[in-house]
Parts: structure tokens; sequence; C-alpha cells
């Protein structure tokens, strides 16, 4: 492995492009579309948002003109790479009725090998986080693995923080630690990336590319780069007991005050790049010889989430805000070990009413252990 | 990028979502709206306290507790009470049709820990379904346990699952049976009132029992109170949670409750476990 860092300009970065697909990647990335910095596939440099910035808040979301040619020079949008390891719909399995028999045929595994290009490294925790729910218990899901294996991640350090951006204080981000193969720098918009190699096949890969030996000014400054972005988090969350915090305000009154605003239109789990959770749909043909199975991505904020004969358990949308939030940032601990927010800030800015998470952490935290009606 | 070094440790195995096809050997009516379901076509496995995944093609799946004897590993025992789409399907099967199976899963009743302790299975309506393959272990292993006791409620006479089975366990002399319903006709002769009525009533040494409930959960939560205010361990209570499920093993999400997965870290939890969040409304 390299450990010199190296310089590629933007012809480098369009050979690294070039070269990922010659080694048969389906290359996806940010690009824009409906307004909008979406992941999906790219062919060449000229498909990244070359000058785009964006401008987010609590329920805002706008892309900007940049006085520069950067080719990252935004954070996240509202996809994640969540939906290519874990698609928002996938068949399950089929089944077909012979005569007397019945055979039960699972779904093949997807065979395309993806690269992402652009992955920052909240949405490398992210990625790490959904690892331990699909892979990591007794059972393996056989989907999740054989998209989530050959992944190439080209990571990006984020040379700007957004305004709901708050890695800082969940400790994943703004600088990849870990998860890529290779991690881009943008220390001159658009023409000058400083590259670190994660692995053997990335360090192998930024020998073919046009490179230089980076300089150590050149390196310090990705560094302070990177401080900036780190100083200039657009939220915080004090995410140390957050934990224990909630779960001893189970009755706070700030989640009645929060259901209030809250419509239950499950944005924040759709946008969340860690939120799995997904429900499964059987469908037949009219003659009742074929069926198949679905899952598709679900959310706790639908009354039928948690139906059982006899009604649903959580009835308000109160007690389904809470279970999302106190699922976050509390009890995700406890069943898997890690958060399960990465500070991305999704969930802020594609709430139709700006509802964000980092504030009502600390409303509870400033009157913690105040009861509400139960 | 691979995957973090540990995140591949398990063996490639079969999809656990895609479920074998089983067949029904024999069908019967329990009690309204009530059947059980026999399956038959290989070893079958479990632990009392267990589910399978039960899918009627087409349809859909359930989660559905084994009922049947854990003894018999060549018979798979369902009891299916249709109050839904997917529940009134499987419940009208017949024999020789197929049917999708998935399972077992979850964690079962500690029958391990019950040795040498009073056990007091207390059941309401349908959950002496789930109940039903403990006792059977209970009673094939009789000299292991202290008094056993065997508290049963109902909505109706009418509605008293497995009554044969009960009146023939009544007869045993090494085992107490309980049974009271919510409300009858003139022509009942047992007790009437709600479960907890039988608790107190019943002959066991609270300092050394292990109780099983399985029942609506606000049952379950008065009974293992007055358990509890008699002097048996809140850890020596369990209880079989129900919720929805769709996946069985911790990646659908619809089963949380608070910090736990009922279908991977469940059913059967111990009372000291769900205590503060059980007394809470919509967790």
């Amino acid at each position: 492995m390299t450990e010199a860092r190296s310089i590629v300009d933007a012809a480098g970065i369009e050979a690294l492009l070039e070269a990922l697909r010659g080694q048969g990647y389906s290359l996806i990335g940010p690009t824009v579309r409906d307004e909008a910095i979406v992941y999906d596939e790219i062919a060449t440099l000229n498909d990244l948002p070359r000058g785009v910035g964006d401008e987010q808040e609590g329920g805002h979301y706008r892309l900007t003109r940049r006085n520069d040619e950067a080719l990252f020079g935004y954070v996240v949008g509202p996809q994640s790479w969540k939906k290519l390891l874990h698609p928002p719909m996938l068949r399950l399995w089929s089944a077909r009725r012979e005569g007397d028999e019945l055979r039960v045929e699972a779904e093949p595994e997807a065979r395309e090998k993806f690269a992402f290009i652009g992955a920052r490294s909240c949405e490398l925790h992210a990625i790490a986080i959904q690892d331990r729910v699909f892979l990591g218990g007794p059972y393996v899901d056989p989907h999740y693995r054989a998209r989530r294996e050959d992944v190439f991640v080209v990571a990006v350090n984020c040379g700007v923080a957004g305004g709901a951006c708050f890695c800082v204080s969940m400790d994943t981000g703004p600088k990849a630690t870990f998860g890529f193969d290779l991690a881009l720098t943008e220390i001159v918009a658009g023409r000058s990336f400083l590259v670190e190699a994660g692995t053997e096949a990335g360090s192998a890969l930024v020998e073919t590319l046009p490179h230089r030996a980076a300089t150590k000014a050149e390196i310090e400054e990705a560094e302070a780069i990177l401080a900036r972005t780190a100083e200039n988090m657009g939220r915080s969350l004090e995410a140390g007991d957050v934990r224990q915090l909630l779960a001893r305000n189970l009755e706070h009154p700030r989640w009645d005050e929060v259901a209030s605003r809250c419509l239950a239109c499950t944005n924040c789990t759709m946008v969340c790049p860690t939120c799995f959770c997904a429900s499964v749909e059987d469908t037949s043909d009219l003659a009742g010889l074929e069926s198949a199975r679905s899952r598709r991505w679900d959310s706790c904020f639908t009354l039928d989430f948690s139906y059982m004969h006899g009604g649903s358990v959580r009835q308000s949308v109160k007690s389904r805000y809470r279970q999302w939030m106190t699922h976050k940032l509390s009890t995700w601990r406890d069943q898997f070990g890690t958060s399960g927010c990465v500070g991305c800030g999704r969930c802020i800015v594609w709430c139709p009413v700006g509802i964000d998470i980092t504030e009502e952490a600390r409303a509870i935290r400033e009157s913690d252990g105040q009861k509400g009606a139960t | 990028m691979a995957l973090m070094a540990d995140a591949f440790v398990a063996a490639r195995a079969a999809d656990p979502m895609v479920p074998r096809v089983a067949r029904i050997a024999e069908r019967k009516r329990e009690i309204e709206d009530v059947v059980t379901l026999a399956i038959e076509g290989g070893a079958f496995d479990f632990a009392p306290g267990q589910f399978n995944m039960l899918t009627a093609f087409g349809v859909g799946e359930a989660a559905i507790s084994v009922s049947g004897d854990p003894a018999n590993g060549a018979r798979l025992i369902h009891t299916i009470r249709a109050v839904g789409a997917v529940s009134r399907a499987l419940a009208e099967l017949r024999p020789g049709e197929p049917i999708g199976l998935r399972g077992p899963f979850g964690r079962g009743w500690p029958l391990l820990e019950a040795e040498g302790h009073d056990v007091v299975v207390l059941a309401g309506g349908l959950g002496l379904a789930p109940l039903r393959p403990a006792l059977y272990r209970l009673l094939a292993e009789r000299e292991k346990y202290g008094r056993i006791v065997l508290l049963f409620g109902a909505r109706s006479p009418q509605d008293i699952l497995f009554r044969d089975e009960l009146e023939a366990w009544r007869g045993r002399l090494d085992l107490e049976v309980e049974a009271t319903v919510d409300h009858a006709r003139g022509d009942w002769r047992g007790n009437v009132g709600v479960v907890t009525t039988l608790i107190a009533r019943a002959s066991f040494d609270p300092a050394r029992t292990l109780a099983m409930l399985c029942g609506p959960e606000i049952m379950m939560r008065f009974v293992a109170n007055a358990l509890h205010d008699m002097g048996v361990a809140e850890e020596r209570i369990h209880l079989s949670m129900e919720r929805n499920m769709k996946c069985a093993i911790g990646w659908c999400g619809h089963c949380q409750f608070g910090p736990v997965f009922v279908c991977r870290d469940g059913p059967v939890f111990p009372y000291s476990q769900l205590r503060g969040l059980i007394a809470k409304k919509e967790i």
C-alpha cells in the first residue's frame, strides 16, 4: 500500500472513473437531477455537479451556483447509498404451482459490481451500521451481501459543512477514516485532489493514474480544509449520554410538543442512511398458480407498522416519533452496539416542517426528568 | 472496499427469508375461529416457546407459535386463530395442501432454569398454545420439577382451548389445573372471574417458583405484578410477548419493543427485563 499521498488533477479523476469502468464496475456518484444532488449512474466527469453548492436548513434544500468549478463542493442530498445496498423494493422469492407440486425459487442475487464515487465519511459510517444489521447477526442477508461485498469506494472528505450537518458531534466525520479504497480531498476547486489509498486495490489503482506525490504543503492544506469543515458544522448534538437521557425521558412532555408538528410523513426514515425497516408483500396471479414475495422499505411512522390483530401498538404520532428518535439515539446502542445516527442531517433537511433531531434532544436535555400527561 | 473484517464470519447459508414447502397432514377445529394444523414431512426440531413463520402462498406470512409436543419431531403442530387475511388463509388450509415454513425462531421458555422449582404456567385464551409444548416437556420430565400449577383463563366456556386435554390433565395427581372464564351461562359450574383470582388459591411456594405467562399483555402485566407481590422473583416470571413481525430475524424492525427485538431476543422475556417498558403506553 502506498503510504505517501498523491495529487491528481481533473484528468486524473476522469482516468480514475475510466479505470473503474474498465474493471467492470458500475459507477454511481453524485449528479444533479430534479434540482437536487442524487446518487445515480455516472459516465464521465461531466456528470458530476461541477460548480454546484447547496443550501441546507430545517425543511429547506436548494442548489446554489458556486463561484468556482469544484466537483465536490456540496454535502449530502436526499439519497444515500442505502438505495443500492438495501433497495427500496426487492423481490425475495417466487413460487409456482405445477400440478400437485409447489416450487419456491429464491430470487437470484444481484451480480452488479458498484463503485461508489464521492461517499462521505458519515455515509461510510452509515454503511458500517447497516452491515451490522444485515451481516453481523446470526443470519446473513444474501442480497445485501452480494451488493455489498464487491463495492469499490472512492470517498470524498468534506470540504464544506452543510447547514444541518453534525458529524463532528457523532464522531463520524468530516474525514473518512475507514471503509474506503480511495479518499479524495479537493484542495484546489476542480483542479487538484489529494488522494489517500485505504486498500491495496486503491493503491494499485492510483499507480495507473496520472499522479504525482503530494507536497507537505498540500497535505497541510487538506488538513486545514477538514479542520475548517469541522468548525463549521451547522448543528451539534451532545451525544455522550444521549442514550441514557432519552431512555429515562420516555414520558417527557416534549414528545407531545414535537407530535403537534410531526406529520408522520415518513420522509426522515426514507432519507436516513441507516433506517433499515422493511415490510413484505405477497402477490399472486389470478389463477393462483404463481405467487411472489417482495420486501420494501417501511417506516415506523406509519400506523400500520405496529399493527397486530386488535389494533396498532403505536396509535399516536407522539409514540411513533418517540420510537424513531429513541431508536436512532438510544436503543440502537442496545441492539447493535453503535449509534443509529451518523449526523448527516438529512432528516432535518427533508422534514417538511423542519423538525430537528438535535433541537429535540436539546429540548429534552434542558428539562431532563419532566413528565407529561401519559 | 471489502467489508469490515469480521462481517463475513457467518458461513454462507440458505436465504433465511425463503420458506421451504411443507404439507398439511391434519387440520383440527378447536373452538370458534381456532384450528390446529399438523405439518409432516421432515424432522422438526424446536424448543418450547419458539415460533415459525408460516406462509399461505399468495396471501402472506404470519408468526405462529409451535403448540405441539417437542418430543414428536415428525409432526409440527401450530394452533391458529383466524383474525386477519393471512391467519384466515392459514386456518383454511386442508390436508395435502402446501404451506410455507421458516423457522423455528426466537428464545423459548426457560425449562432448564425451571428445574428444581415449583412451576406456575398461566395462560389466557390462545396463550395456552405457546405454553402447551412447555407443559408436555414438564410432564415428560415430571421428576425434575416441584409442584406444577396450570392456571387458565378464557372468555367463556366455549372459548376453552384444548379442553379435552385440560380435563385429562386435571385428573392427574401430580398437576394442579384450574380454569376460569370471564362470563358464563348457568350450565357452567367452574370459576368465573379474571385469571388473577386463581393465583391466590393455587399451591406453590413463591420463594422457589418459576412462572411462565402467555396471554393478552394487560393480563400478563397484572399477573406478573400479583406474582411478584406474593414473593416470586421478577427474574423468574417469564412472559411471551407478541408484536407485528415481518422477518423473524431482526431485519424488518417491526417487532421492536424499546431496546429489544421480540423475534430475536424473545418472544419469551423475564419480567425483570421488560418491567420498565410494559407499564408504559405505546412503546
